[in-house]
């Protein structure tokens, strides 16, 4: 293997990294609240979908993702709705969720499109085009470097730009603002922030509108950068994968990158090979896919590193009467 | 009275559930430009209106009714066994070894076997994530679904590679022998005189379910494990303390669920495809948890609510054949059932309690009051 097809991987790895890592710190803000979100899934498929449709509508990639974030956040407020407001089980209204998204998407675009739950090809400005950074051209002809820039760091999607810029975005917020401390908190010890007169409602509302904004990103991406529109069932399981990240991850953002990526990694090799030779022992693409499957339950089963989640997640808070 | 009755509780509740559930579905059909009462009257004509209907529905119902009798047994012991697929899975693979590679004499000995194949399968593929449950803390929910997925993987990979028969593209395997072939409803009523479709592919499984609904009705509410298993499910620390083993208890209960969802696939597998193929559970394992939600997690409940989901999914294909409304609406219907059903139910619950509450103490004061009024007359 060459040098270049090496970072062609590196590249695609980025690419299919990017919406995990979005979704993956979608559930970090909301698992951190102590709100467990199975339903990542779905709010990325809505969130492609909208935005596939009205940037097919209008023309316009920009009122395509705010379509999707729209989209995306209805869903976080029915989630905040069932899990904070009628302390419902967080776990059933996340899997409903997901039903429900993979059902009405597709409802939705064959009533608009007819064609059987796609939407048309986008092309043009209803698109997230790559950004060609600066010199990159120019600099292609300087040895090892010069195509790493090229091919690997320049000519990403904005939003790719964006998902890694969430990642210190995201790391500030939680452990350097008062807003972080009191959502991780909440995600600890609902009834001492309760306590300090700090609404726990008001936060894990709070947390479910950042996670339905950077779920959408996920699902904007999807559809409007990685893809050229929207296809039936299109997010194919990244909400679960981006929850086994984030156990990966232990909860944290820049552990969530490194989870993401490598998750990220692992599906672009086994696009590009079907079936990996390892002296003689031959690996079946099957694993491949089910590869981050596996490691997460082992990460689970605590063999690798133990991975302790936010102690009152899942939980609904009932105030003391 | 501090308490609603129970016939609001195990009754009303459902039923103002699965109504909202209906009217919303109704508005998403009316949305997407179609008229709901005809898609009704489709559905009702479509499912129930012919034996062939009927054949179809009782088929998916009977589906549902062995998954949803899984989840129930999971939930009972507060376990949310999301891996009714995978087990599922497992189980037609179970069910289609016993089939392939065991010369059976006759289709009641080999449904016998394949019963024990898909059972122990299925049971085999809840044992992993009940053991890391148990001894090692992983949340079940997080592991069942990644068994999903795992398991969609492995049958993917042994029927591609392993089961396939030479020269087939097919990811499937090859037909089973004759004497495993179920019999269905058509020939099951035709001695009786009783005219049947015979293209329908419901058979004998469902009676095997519904065998095996009365069977958890009595494993649940008439034996001790039962009764460890629902004490569990209430308070784990109580029953920890009145010595219930909290490893086994989460791995029993985890291993018959698994196991009722692998024996599905004796009506899937051995009973309609008769041989197995990449997708044959189509959704069944997760539709059980609307069905187990909608019931009550009581088998009487389930099979109520397996045969509205067959209704469904049958009166669903139905629609999508003559009308313009996708497949699809009844995974929205199969969403907004779960949603109401399960993580909304405070929304109906709360204010119908206080209600019942209310009333019953007025009444309690007016019968205060009236003796009084009598002593004094």
């Amino acid at each position: 293997m060459d040098y270049i097809s090496i970072l062609q991987i590196f590249d695609s790895a980025v690419r299919l990294a990017t919406p995990l890592l979005l979704a993956c710190l979608a559930g970090l803000f909301s698992e951190r609240a102590g709100i467990f979100d199975i339903g990542l899934e779905g709010k990325i498929l809505v969130s492609a979908m909208f935005a596939a449709s009205i940037a097919t509508f209008t023309g316009s990639v920009w009122l395509g993702m705010l379509a999707g974030l729209m989209g995306s956040l209805a869903f976080s407020a029915m989630h905040g709705l069932a899990s904070i407001t009628f302390r419902g089980n967080q776990l059933i209204s996340g899997v409903a969720l997901n039903f429900l998204a993979s059902g009405i998407t597709v409802l939705i675009a064959e009533a608009w499109f007819g064609l059987g739950g796609r939407t048309p090809g986008l092309s043009g400005a209803e698109r997230f085009l790559p950004i060609e950074l600066p010199f990159a051209e120019s600099l292609s002809g300087v040895p090892v470097l010069g195509p790493l820039y090229k091919e690997l760091i320049s000519g990403h999607t904005l939003l790719v730009y964006v998902a890694l810029l969430m990642v210190p975005v995201s790391w500030f917020v939680l452990y350097r603002t008062r807003f972080g401390l009191r959502l991780r908190a909440v995600g600890e010890n609902p009834a001492a922030v309760d306590t300090a007169g700090i609404s726990v409602v008001r936060l894990r509302y709070a947390s479910m509108v950042i996670a339905g904004i950077l779920c959408g990103l996920a699902g904007v991406y999807l559809s409007t950068g990685l893809g050229a529109g929207f296809g039936k069932e299109m997010s194919a399981g990244r909400g679960y994968i981006a929850l086994a990240a984030l156990i990966f991850a232990k909860w944290r953002p820049w552990y969530a990158l490194g989870a993401t990526m490598l998750f990220g990694l692992l599906e672009a090799v086994a696009n590009r090979y079907q079936n990996i030779d390892l002296g003689g022992f031959i690996v079946p693409v099957q694993f491949m896919q089910a590869l981050p499957y596996i490691l997460t339950v082992i990460i689970l089963a605590g063999f690798v590193g133990k991975a302790i989640p936010p102690r009152a997640g899942g939980q609904p808070y009932v105030k003391e009467r | 009275m501090e308490k609603m009755p129970k016939w609001a509780d195990v009754a009303l509740i459902p039923l103002i559930n699965l109504a909202i559930a209906f009217a919303l579905s109704a508005l998403v059909i009316w949305a997407i430009g179609e008229d709901p009462w005809k898609a009704v009257k489709m559905m009702v004509s479509g499912a129930l209106g012919s034996t062939y209907g009927w054949g179809y529905t009782l088929y998916y119902a009977t589906n549902f009714l062995f998954t949803g009798l899984a989840v129930a047994v999971a939930f009972q012991a507060s376990l949310f066994n999301i891996g009714g697929e995978g087990q599922a899975v497992l189980g037609g693979l179970g069910v289609a070894l016993v089939c392939l590679f065991i010369p059976f004499p006759h289709w009641s000995v080999a449904l016998v076997f394949a019963l024990a194949g898909g059972a122990l399968f299925g049971a085999l593929w809840a044992l992993i994530p009940a053991w890391l449950q148990a001894r090692r803390g992983s949340h079940i929910v997080i592991t069942t679904i990644m068994f999903n997925f795992i398991a969609a993987s492995l049958l993917n990979y042994i029927l591609v590679n392993l089961l396939r028969p030479a020269g087939s593209m097919d990811p499937a395997s090859g037909p089973f022998p004759e004497t495993t072939n179920l019999p269905t409803f058509h020939d099951m009523l035709a001695p009786l005189g009783i005219a049947f479709s015979k293209s329908a592919p419901v058979n004998i499984s469902l009676i095997i379910g519904l065998v095996l609904a009365v069977a958890v009705y009595f494993l649940l509410w008439r034996t001790r494990l039962g009764y460890e298993i629902r004490a569990f499910g209430k308070s784990q620390d109580a029953s920890t303390y009145a010595g219930i083993s909290v490893t086994r208890i989460t791995i029993v209960a985890m291993m018959i669920s698994g196991a009722i969802a692998g024996m599905m696939s004796i009506n899937n597998t051995m009973g309609e495809s008769e041989r197995l193929i990449l997708n044959s559970v189509e959704g069944a394992g997760f539709i059980g948890i609307a069905v187990a939600l909608m019931g009550r997690n009581h088998p009487f409940g389930v099979a109520l609510a397996a045969l509205l989901f067959g209704f469904l999914y049958q009166g669903g294909g139905e629609l999508a054949l003559w009308t313009k409304i996708p497949r699809e609406l009844i995974t929205v219907i199969q969403a907004l059932v779960i949603l109401f059903t399960g993580a909304l139910d405070n929304m109906v619950r709360d204010p119908l309690e206080r209600a019942f509450i209310r009333r019953a103490k007025r009444r309690k004061q007016q019968q205060q009051q009236q003796p009084e009024q009598g002593a004094a007359g």
